[in-house]
């Protein structure tokens, strides 16, 4: 069970059209990659977040496999064009079966 | 022939100092912070340093510029826990930080001030110790381990809102006992290699030392957050490091030792801006 899991995004509030952008995401996670051991020698179960989108008025903007040799607090940081108003809805997926997400608005000038 | 060499010496020139000092970078973090790197050495470091500079400047640019956004300063992570730690009910007087302090902002420029004399305790107390003395007199809750998760992150929560005030450590008075202890450690030659703090951060900064630009050892950026162990890092676990790496049995973090340590090696960074979280190699 993943605990402490925080989401963070940073989004411009406003841009110009077709302005490519820069986002940045971070979500707070141990990302146990079930290939460690405990001090019993029992193997630590697998928990890590295994998929990360992003879509943009419903339209994808990316779609990422996550594997388990990705490290703790996985950080991503693309860009992606806007060509109107809208808002971004970031989604992360956990083995456990959670799905966190978090949505940003953006004004386009 | 000649050419290349003229053209070699030229750039030792070029790349020389550069190898040597601090770099000339300046430090803005989230594009509004201005943080003093480079300040007159405070006056009882007469004769010793006529500069100080904060151990930011002898980091690459790439460790620099990690540090210049929140975002991306994973140090802040530790930062949004103990956010949520201040204004969590602990022990049995149904008390919080922000039940006596209000919002962690109201505490701008304390950490500033730590390790001081506590005339209450009759002792200079550093912010841990603070933190531990509310949390077991008047919140009536477990004192944090010295040094371990929770107690950096409160640290570093408290030191993010005191960024870019300048360190004013007070020596004087009855905190002066203390300092000149702390003093007389940082000039004292440990371990096998008989090596004293001095001998790294006050003869040879601005050198490399195997593969590390040495900086002056100040520790206006405290909690730091190091690339090589991926976590918060506090003062005396720093020192203990230090101690250890010139092959000497090291001083606990929380002894008073380090406490005396921490007195006298922030005062030597009074001036310089605060920090924490920072971000270093």
């Amino acid at each position: 069970m993943a605990t402490g899991v925080k989401p963070r995004v940073r989004v411009p509030k406003s841009a110009s059209a077709g302005e490519a952008i820069t986002i940045k995401t971070l979500i707070s996670h141990q990302m146990e990659s079930g290939q460690r051991k405990d001090k019993e020698g029992n193997i630590i179960p697998r928990s890590i977040i295994n998929r990360f989108t992003v879509d943009f008025d419903g339209e994808n903007v990316i779609d990422v496999a996550l594997e388990p040799a990705i490290s703790t607090n996985p950080y991503f940081e693309f860009e992606a064009t806007v060509p109107a108003s809208g808002s971004f809805v970031f989604t992360w997926y956990d083995d456990d079966g959670d799905i966190y997400t978090e949505e940003k608005a953006i004004t386009v000038s | 022939m000649k050419r290349t060499t003229l053209t070699a010496i030229a750039l030792a020139m070029v790349t020389g100092p550069a190898m040597a000092d601090p770099d000339a970078d300046a430090l803005v973090v989230n594009g509004e912070i201005e943080m003093v790197t480079e300040a007159s050495a405070p006056a009882h470091l007469e004769g010793a340093l006529k500069t100080v500079y904060s151990g930011w400047r002898f980091r690459s640019d790439e460790t620099q510029a990690v540090q210049m956004d929140d975002f991306d300063n994973p140090g802040m992570l530790g930062v949004e826990v103990a956010l949520d730690a201040w204004t969590e009910v602990a022990g049995t007087e149904g008390e919080s930080c922000a039940s006596c302090h209000g919002s962690p902002e109201e505490m701008a420029g304390v950490s500033a001030t730590y390790p001081k004399w506590d005339a209450a305790a009759g002792e200079v107390q550093t912010l841990t110790m603070q933190m531990n003395e509310c949390r077991t007199e008047r919140m009536g809750a477990e004192p944090y381990a010295y040094d371990k998760g929770d107690a950096i992150n409160m640290t570093a929560l408290l030191t993010s809102v005191s960024r870019g005030m300048p360190m004013s450590v007070a020596i004087d008075g009855p905190a002066a006992e203390t300092w000149e202890m702390g003093k007389e450690l940082y000039y004292t030659r440990f371990g096998q290699l008989e090596l004293s703090c001095a001998n790294c951060h006050e003869d040879n900064y601005g050198m490399m030392i195997r593969a590390d630009h040495l900086s002056q050892g100040q520790i206006n950026g405290f909690p730091t957050y190091r690339l090589k162990n991926t976590k918060l890092n506090g003062v005396h676990s720093r020192f203990k490091g230090c101690i250890r790496d010139t092959r000497a049995e090291t001083f606990a973090p929380g002894s008073p030792e380090l406490i005396a340590l921490e007195l006298y090696v922030a005062s030597r960074s009074n001036g310089l801006s605060v920090e924490g979280p920072s971000v270093r190699n």
